[in-house]
């Protein structure tokens, strides 16, 4: 036997192994568990405010704090809303229109975006006289740029086209560490909240979560039937929620290594775009490609509400830190923030 | 050689599938419990579950009312 040939059969007999190493540990089903509990009663959120002033579709929204947001438009504008009042606090012209993220820091002081430029731009916010610039382009992956998550003002995690994921060092642009492994475009990212893992959910079906300092991949989760597109923690840290093309959503636990429930519906057969988790977790608030978004009760898989009001795709969400609102972007040039 | 650089590849890939096959599992019903536990402990926390007063809401306008 080659060693080629070699090698295929101890990777499908390493694969079996894990099968059974998860089986081995299912001694009870979440359905199982949560039997005994009640479905959420219907949610039914309302839109508060709409923050009108993109031209073309947005790609992308991050929270910065509970009130301001960045979000990312092909008519090359990056704007950061002050969502309380609605108004523009920055509005950034980009070098290039074809942004598919952006990313506020945590400290505030910064917001990143890229795209099909294969960058990722770093602008700071808090220049000394005023104006917002760019003040770092790193450049190294040689597909687009689908996510980006900053760490810290120094250090930012990028998923590319490219099938990999990268951290940067934003003082130097260098590139840190290199996260290859998926054999398919990574699409989306998501830090931990204790910044020592990420996740990423790529083309090739599958979820990855990686050590950020070590940058072994330590789990790998698959399951889903087509394109991850979206990706985040449970808030715990401990589980990880992918929306799929497949037109569904899952909940992977990250302590028995294994996928713990599918939220799907007969009815719904278009893929998700984008997700987020309510405050404790229980909700999940999914964008979908019908113009939708969908809230699922998280423990028992069933739908408790609906979002209805974009005239086109909505292609992102996120909740606020505080848990008071979630903001929903669409491809209608809008967003709306709900509670 | 393509060859070989097929098989480095080839061994990277059993390399970090024996690394995978080794870590530890949890019970799913400990995680399970764990899940819900979360959910029920930060359940009255969550505002878009419990819903958000107006007069709480950072959303919603204040209206000012005034006696006459």
């Amino acid at each position: 036997m080659g060693e080629m040939e070699q090698l295929r059969k101890e990777a499908e007999s390493l694969k079996d192994e894990i099968t059974a190493a998860r089986k081995a540990v299912q001694d009870l089903t979440l359905q199982d568990h949560v039997a005994g509990t009640a479905v959420v009663g219907r949610v039914q959120l309302k839109t508060r405010k709409t923050l009108r002033g993109h031209l073309s579709k947005i790609y992308a929204v991050h929270w910065g704090d509970s009130k301001l947001c960045v979000s990312a438009s092909q008519d090359g504008k990056l704007i950061v809303w002050d969502s309380y009042t609605t108004n523009k606090v920055h509005a950034i012209p980009l070098k290039s229109s074809w942004v598919m993220t952006c990313a506020y820091a945590p400290s505030g002081n910064m917001v990143a975006c890229g795209g099909l430029d294969n960058m990722c731009s770093i602008y700071n916010l808090k220049g000394k006289d005023g104006n917002v610039k760019v003040m770092r382009e790193l450049a190294a992956h040689t597909g687009y740029l689908s996510c980006c998550r900053f760490l810290n003002d120094n250090e930012i995690i990028t998923s590319s086209g490219d099938c990999t994921c990268v951290l940067w060092d934003i003082e130097t642009g260098s590139q840190k560490t290199v996260f290859a492994g998926h054999l398919g475009d990574c699409m989306s990212l998501g830090v931990a909240p204790d910044f020592n893992t990420f996740i990423s959910g790529a083309c090739d079906f599958t979820a990855k979560l990686w050590d950020i300092r070590d940058g072994q991949c330590r789990q790998t989760f698959g399951g889903h039937e087509s394109d991850i597109n979206a990706i985040g923690f449970f808030p715990n840290g401990n589980a990880v929620i992918t929306g799929s093309d497949d037109a569904s959503c899952k909940l992977y636990d990250l302590r028995s290594d294994q996928e713990l429930i599918t939220y799907q519906d007969s009815g719904i057969m278009c893929g998700v775009t984008s997700l987020a988790p309510s405050l404790s977790g229980r909700l999940i608030l999914a964008g979908y490609d019908d113009f939708n978004c969908n809230i699922w009760d998280s423990l028992k898989a069933e739908r408790v509400g609906v979002l209805s009001g974009h005239d086109n795709r909505v292609s992102c969400i996120g909740v606020t830190p505080d848990g008071m609102a979630c903001c929903t972007g669409s491809w209608d040039s809008f967003l709306k923030i709900w509670n | 050689m393509s060859g070989s650089s097929n098989i480095v590849a080839m061994k990277k890939v059993v390399q970090q599938l024996r690394f995978e096959a080794n870590i530890n599992r949890v019970k799913v019903s400990q995680a399970a419990a764990e899940l819900q536990q979360f959910c029920i402990q930060n359940a009255l926390q969550d505002p878009l579950l419990t819903g958000v007063s107006s007069s709480t809401n950072p959303f919603r306008t204040q209206k000012v009312c005034s006696f006459l």
